[in-house]
């Protein structure tokens, strides 16, 4: 490294002479900073989508590399955001690749003190049991005089953080189930 | 809105850059104040004596717009002789059943034609509209002839016209009573009410915009009605930048009220049916439709429901299957769901995406009600304080529950996040946007989609071949859905091909109008009916907007039928003219004859200005070419509601549940049709109010509310690093003169109690939230942001411990925006200490079983 190099690299030299007075764009870069890449230019693909928090229903532009999302980015093309994402929507790479969520079926026996992991094919299968037990232990032929053709063995709330066609298939299974207790958080 | 709906917000900071005056009344200074013209620091639960005084103000100052009041809404109508306001009954209505504490609403009908509402409870008009439709009616009712032409007074001079039943009913709504009741000084009223009127009217339109601090109410959707009744006085509905918008917080809200997950609805508000004897469908739509506008096509919109859900199995011969639905009794909504667990009736629940141990009003009374179930599915993306209740839930450390007796089994299954999934969420705009997989979800995680369809698959399994009349209708469901990859994930594309509807030979539907009550059509919604017309995915459409006109109609797809404002026909005078070039959106095309603008048309497209129906016609035809409210059975906008809610067609101010003050406009101090006594349990007491005996024990009003970096009950907010950095734990923010009266200290600890429970918080002492002059005392608040719980990154306790189950009548909501609390200073107590404080301050405040409960 030649002088000059070594001097131009020194960031306060920078800020003194170059065009960033502030010291907080290109005058701070370091030089591993100048190698590195953003990872929205290396993604293979970008998926549209939308944010999940809020309703305001802000644009997303989600980075995938090698099957994994790696950024997301607000979408400039929507006229709904312009490109924006607010604090939430900006951190929705965390919500959906962090370390928190929980990637197994967990099952908690009647009176214990800890979980248990079970295949996701067994609790279906007891899950199953379990509505139709429900529902027939409390079946409501009539109340009244006046047909009810229900069951208040079971309930179910939330949607309102689920997709239009998922709450479609909640409606529709449960009703059909003679379930009347489904609800979701516009309620609360 | 700058906190809850930031991106939002900048529309509201374009329009400041470009003049408007922004006015923000909120009892807390937050971003949107500091970015506001003005703001209006009010107490929480004042708000209808706020907006009632308004009201007032246009009346009395000739304020309103007086063609689009004559021609748009029912000022002119004549209500009933029958009609008493609670200007002459000390704070009620006629019609109240004391006993059963509902109102009957007959009395609130017009003279001369009895009217169904195009929402809320259509169910209350059964006896009247079911019953005589089979021919017995006379022996039940009102009497009020159902059809007809209700009596009008264009001139709004009746005594009986609803514009004079407005201008009674707010007489005593004035300044004074503003500055009494709301804290809210009469130089800074007159401003609202200055910059609100000038900038209504021909030339300029004022929109409002609200969110829960209106809903969570015991009088919420009367909060609502009031905004309603102001902007249909200044002629800021229908028009470009006026509106009341609702700005909902999660992601699908609006969604999920549209295809409801919600107990007394079915898609595209149609109503749940109640239990009646010998109802088949024809009675249900008797009563339920409406007899003009589009309503009375509720035929159309119900068959093809049913042939949506039972294909096949659904025939004239049968009635479509209409008896397969379950029916009503009553209110089965999330609150009375927990009086049902607590009795042992209910024993099973799925939680999906919903936090309600520490996101649902009383947070106890949901977790004793979970402890009581025998088993429990909870499905989210992490861990959430619904799934754990029974590890470490407040009431462990307490001692009032041990786990190793706690029978719940409880069923972890990990959710799918919206990068891994395809599916369509409906924003606060109505607006249907379309997000696709990314990537598929990791180990054992799955879509709600998925959880749902293989749910229903195995249980059709188990049920098959049973020749219980019960099973017939879960066998008899359409439930094929194509499935994808190894997972089998069904096909998202497949149920917004069903949600949109197809006809008799199975191509897509592109408008509600083609929609047929013969069996021969399928709409599983009908107001998404054209969100995939020509088998074209609409939601997923994305043309970037600044390649599109300011509406841009090419991004996603609003329901219903991709309009972007709702009643657009009122931006144009009766004539079909706009009321002014500046706020031109839709108007009449005389050479070609239909409407036209630059938003798709809310109303029949060749309907002319001058159409005028025959005396027989029914649905939207016999709505005129001047009635732009097309959902509505009179074609108006209704300042006074004849039917459909449950506690008067009129807003009135009454307190809170919990309220430090008396009701100084009437003797009636609550809500009488509010929902508290059913909802009656030793965990969920109430406390006494205003000058009862005891109610000093509970001297400051606490609001609860949320903060931009956390979302509802924090599940998928609080594990995430940045956002848990951003807001690291629970606190409230109290008044410096509020920390000198109890001594707290600032990022010390405060201990804040109601009659529910005991919380602890770090104190945030802030000029932010000031001290209100109310009823010639000084009043302090309290704000409480409700994102916290024991788990996660970022933790704290529940808001949600204090608040209470009572519930506004129509929407059985519970009211967590105004509640009287005490705030001392230090941390709570820990263990059986923490019941024995609750209990304490019980004792102490007199609190029985019957407090709070009364009339
Ligand atoms: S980015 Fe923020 S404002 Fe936009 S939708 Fe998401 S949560 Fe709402």
């Amino acid at each position: 490294m030649g002088v000059r190099t070594w001097i131009e690299g020194w960031p306060v030299y920078r800020q003194a002479l170059g065009a960033d007075r502030t010291g907080r764009g290109a005058a701070a870069k370091s030089r591993t900073s100048e190698t590195l890449t953003p990872r929205t230019e290396t993604a293979d693909e970008v998926v549209k989508s939308i944010c999940p928090y809020c309703a305001v229903g802000c644009g997303q532009d989600v980075y995938v590399r090698n099957g994994a999302v790696t950024q997301i980015e607000g979408d400039p093309d929507s006229p709904v955001s312009r490109g924006r994402l607010c604090p939430k929507g900006s951190a929705s790479l965390q919500l959906t690749t962090g370390s928190s969520r929980v990637q197994q079926v967990l099952y908690r026996r009647p009176h214990s003190d800890h979980w248990e992991h079970l295949d996701l094919d067994t609790a279906m299968d007891m899950i199953a049991d379990r509505v139709i037990a429900a529902r027939r232990d409390h079946w409501q032929d009539e109340q009244g005089g006046a047909r009810t053709r229900r069951t208040m063995g079971f309930a179910s709330l939330g949607g309102a953080t689920l997709d239009n066609e998922e709450n479609y298939l909640i409606k529709k299974l449960f009703t059909a189930l003679g379930a009347v207790q489904i609800e979701n958080q516009a309620r609360v | 809105m700058a906190e809850c709906h930031p991106v939002g917000f900048q529309w509201v900071m374009e329009a400041k850059a470009r003049g408007a005056t922004i006015i923000h009344v909120d009892p807390r200074f937050t971003r949107t104040s500091a970015m506001a013209d003005l703001h209006v620091p009010l107490r929480a639960g004042s708000d209808i004596v706020f907006l009632g005084a308004i009201v007032n103000h246009v009346l009395s100052q000739d304020k309103y717009f007086r063609d689009y009041v004559v021609a748009y809404t029912n000022a002119a109508s004549i209500v009933s002789d029958d009609y008493r306001d609670p200007e002459d009954l000390d704070g009620l209505f006629s019609g109240f059943d004391a006993e059963n504490r509902q109102y009957d609403f007959h009395t609130w009908q017009y003279e001369g034609r009895e009217v169904q509402a195009a929402a809320a409870q259509r169910d209350m008009e059964y006896e009247d509209r079911a019953v005589r439709t089979a021919g017995r009616g006379e022996a039940h009712g009102s009497g009020g002839a159902r059809s007809g032409t209700a009596r009008t007074d264009p001139t709004l001079q009746h005594p009986r016209c609803v514009f004079q039943i407005l201008k009674r009913h707010f007489q005593r709504y004035t300044p004074e009573m503003v500055e009494q009741s709301c804290g809210v000084p009469p130089e800074l009223f007159a401003r609202v009410c200055d910059e609100l009127t000038r900038n209504s009217g021909r030339d300029r339109t004022s929109a409002f915009c609200y969110a829960v601090g209106w809903t969570q109410h015991t009088v919420g959707v009367q909060y609502i009605r009031t905004a309603a009744i102001l902007q249909a006085l200044l002629g800021n509905i229908g028009r470009p930048g006026g509106g009341i918008l609702a700005l909902r917080g999660h992601a699908s809200i609006q969604g999920s009220t549209d295809i409801p997950t919600l107990f007394n609805l079915l898609p595209g508000y149609i109503p749940m049916p109640y239990a009646h004897p010998d109802q088949d469908l024809a009675a249900f739509l008797a009563a339920e439709g409406t007899e003009k506008g589009y309503w009375a096509n509720i035929g159309a919109y119900t068959t093809s429901l049913l042939r949506s859900w039972w294909g096949d199995a659904a025939t004239a011969d049968n009635d479509y299957c209409f008896d397969y639905l379950p029916r009503l009794t009553g209110s089965h909504s999330t609150y009375d769901t927990v009086q049902r667990q607590l009795a042992g009736e209910c024993v099973g629940y799925f939680l999906l995406g919903e936090n309600p141990a520490v996101g649902s009003g009383n947070a106890k009374m949901q977790r004793l009600g979970m402890a009581n179930l025998d088993w429990l599915v909870v499905r989210d993306l992490t861990m959430i304080e619904s799934a754990t209740w029974w590890q470490n839930g407040p009431e462990i450390e307490t001692g009032e529950m041990t786990t190793a007796d706690l029978k719940t089994e409880v069923f972890f299954l990990p959710a799918a996040a919206h990068t891994e999934k395809n599916g369509s969420f409906t924003n606060t705009q109505r607006m249907l946007q379309w997000h696709h997989e990314a990537v598929k979800p990791p180990g054992e995680a799955r879509s709600d989609l998925w959880f749902m369809y293989h749910l229903g698959r195995r249980i059709r399994a188990k049920l098959a071949g049973s020749t219980d009349d019960r099973d017939r209708p879960i066998l008899d469901l359409t439930w094929s859905y194509p499935t994808e990859g190894a997972i089998e994930e069904p096909s998202a594309e497949a149920v917004l091909a069903e949600i949109n509807g197809s006809d008799a030979d199975g191509n897509p539907l592109s408008s509600y109008e083609q929609l047929k009550d013969d069996g021969s059509t399928r709409c599983g919604c009908w107001i998404y009916c054209g969100v995939r017309a020509d088998g074209v995915n609409q939601a997923a459409r994305r043309k970037p907007g600044r390649e599109q006109s300011w509406v841009a109609p090419e991004w996603g797809w609003a329901w219903p039928a991709n309009r972007r404002i709702l009643y657009n026909r009122a931006a144009a005078d009766p004539d079909g003219r706009p009321w002014s070039e500046r706020k031109a959106l839709v108007w009449w095309d005389a050479d070609e004859q239909k409407w036209t603008g630059h938003d798709v048309p809310d109303f029949p497209p060749t309907k002319a200005p001058d159409y005028r129906p025959d005396d027989d016609a029914r649905g939207p035809q016999a709505l005129s070419g001047t009635d732009p409210f097309i959902m509505q059975d009179d074609g108006k906008a209704w300042l006074f509601v004849p039917a459909g809610l449950t506690d008067g067609p009129l807003p009135t101010h009454y307190e809170p549940q919990d309220s430090p003050f008396d009701n100084p406009l009437y003797g009636q101090q609550r809500n009488p049709a509010r929902e508290v006594l059913p909802l009656r349990h030793p965990a969920n007491r109430m406390q006494p109010s205003g000058s009862e005996p005891g109610a000093g024990v509970f001297p400051y009003v606490a609001t609860t509310y949320r903060l931009t970096e956390h979302h509802t009950a924090g599940g998928m907010s609080r594990s995430l690093p940045y956002l848990a950095e951003l807001q690291p734990e629970f606190f409230c923010e109290v008044s410096p003169e509020l920390a000198a009266e109890r001594g707290l200290e600032q990022l010390g600890w405060a201990t804040i109690v109601s009659a529910r429970g005991v919380i602890e918080a770090r104190v945030l002492v802030t000029d932010r939230l000031t001290p209100l002059t109310v009823a010639g005392r000084t009043m302090h608040q309290i704000g409480l942001p409700y994102h916290w719980g024991p788990t996660g990154y970022s933790t704290g306790d529940a808001a949600n411990e204090l608040t209470s189950m009572s519930l506004d009548p129509n929407t059985h909501i519970q009211e967590s925006k105004a509640l009287a609390c005490d705030i001392r200073a230090g941390r709570r107590p820990r263990g059986p200490a923490r019941l024995a404080l609750l209990h304490e301050y019980q004792r102490r405040a007199g609190i029985t079983a019957e407090t709070g409960t009364e009339i």
